[in-house]
């Protein structure tokens, strides 16, 4: 039923299939180099990935520890109940971001090329 | 008194074409039935009998059934000329277009599995494209596409194994075209 051509439209199909899902899903996003810190919607700092530092953002419910490592940035502590934005780990990519709404601070990471997060019709 | 009467002949590939594309519009209106968990991936049984048609009397046939079906199908589904038409006859064009080529392909390597399988890129090519200039920003769709890339290569697949299936079955049913008789 099925001819050598088949076989091989077949296997074509599933390597564009899984190169398809690999672009879309798997390849690494941008690298970030700039962490752009939020507090009360406003920036409060832009600090550079490369740079190894802690820092301690005030919020309304108390200070939000932000850590800045080999590119990545995380937040380490906040006071939040929930502890979401802390549980989300490390951010590596640009247009990743970390919110802890309780504390009103955020971080996002900014690449060379700004990324839309959204854009709508 | 003067009767005009305009005649138009019919001749028996036009009641073929008909019938065909009313099985196909039949196929398409099930189909709309059946619930997709993701919008716009569908098995596209329509598909098996454009294919038939394309390997059993030739493109301009098949094209025919797949513009009716576009047609009729949208008109029945109520959505004539709504987005989902368009995306509809971006799909069967693309796809008509594709068979064009591929049913040139050598016939002792490429049997109708192939056909369904190229068709069913190109069908989906054609939606997302049209989708991507007309409907959607693009990068929304890029995380989609391995959905729809993934449900063109399955269902091209099944379609395609379809066909091969109806075309190697011996067909007692199959009917030759006949003029209708007017009760």
């Amino acid at each position: 039923m099925l001819r050598t051509g088949d076989w091989t439209v077949l296997a074509s199909g599933t390597a564009i299939v899984a190169g398809l899902a690999w672009q879309a899903w798997l390849a690494p996003g941008d690298a970030a180099d700039t962490a752009i810190i939020r507090a009360g919607g406003t920036i409060v700092r832009t600090v550079a990935l490369s740079q190894a530092q802690t820092l301690a953002i005030p919020g309304p419910l108390g200070i939000t520890r932000i850590e800045i490592a080999a590119g990545r940035a995380r937040v380490q502590a906040d006071p939040s109940p929930r502890q979401l934005c802390v549980r989300q780990g490390w951010l590596a990519h640009a247009g990743d971001a970390a919110l802890c709404l309780p504390n009103q601070v955020s971080i996002e990471l900014a690449g060379r090329s700004p990324a839309h997060d959204t854009r709508a019709y | 008194m003067t009767r005009a009467l305009i005649e138009l002949p019919v001749t028996a590939d036009d009641r073929r074409v008909a019938r065909l594309a009313a099985l196909a519009v039949g196929l398409t209106l099930a189909e709309a039935a059946l619930p997709s968990p993701v919008p716009g991936v569908k098995p596209g049984l329509a598909n098996i009998v454009v294919l038939l048609v394309l390997l059993q009397y030739g493109w301009r046939a098949a094209a025919w059934v797949a513009g009716l079906r576009v047609l009729a199908g949208g008109l029945l589904l109520g959505m004539l000329f709504a987005p989902g038409f368009w995306l509809s006859a971006a799909g069967a064009t693309t796809s008509l277009a594709l068979l064009a080529v591929a049913q040139y392909l050598p016939k002792r390597h490429f049997g109708p599995v192939s056909l369904s399988v190229l068709a069913a890129f190109a069908h989906i090519g054609g939606q997302l494209t049209l989708a991507a200039v007309w409907l959607l920003p693009f990068a929304a769709l890029i995380k989609l596409l391995p959905v729809f890339a993934a449900a063109a290569l399955v269902f091209g697949t099944v379609n395609g194994l379809i066909v091969s299936r109806l075309l190697a079955a011996p067909s007692p049913g199959r009917r030759q075209s006949a003029p209708c008789p007017i009760p």
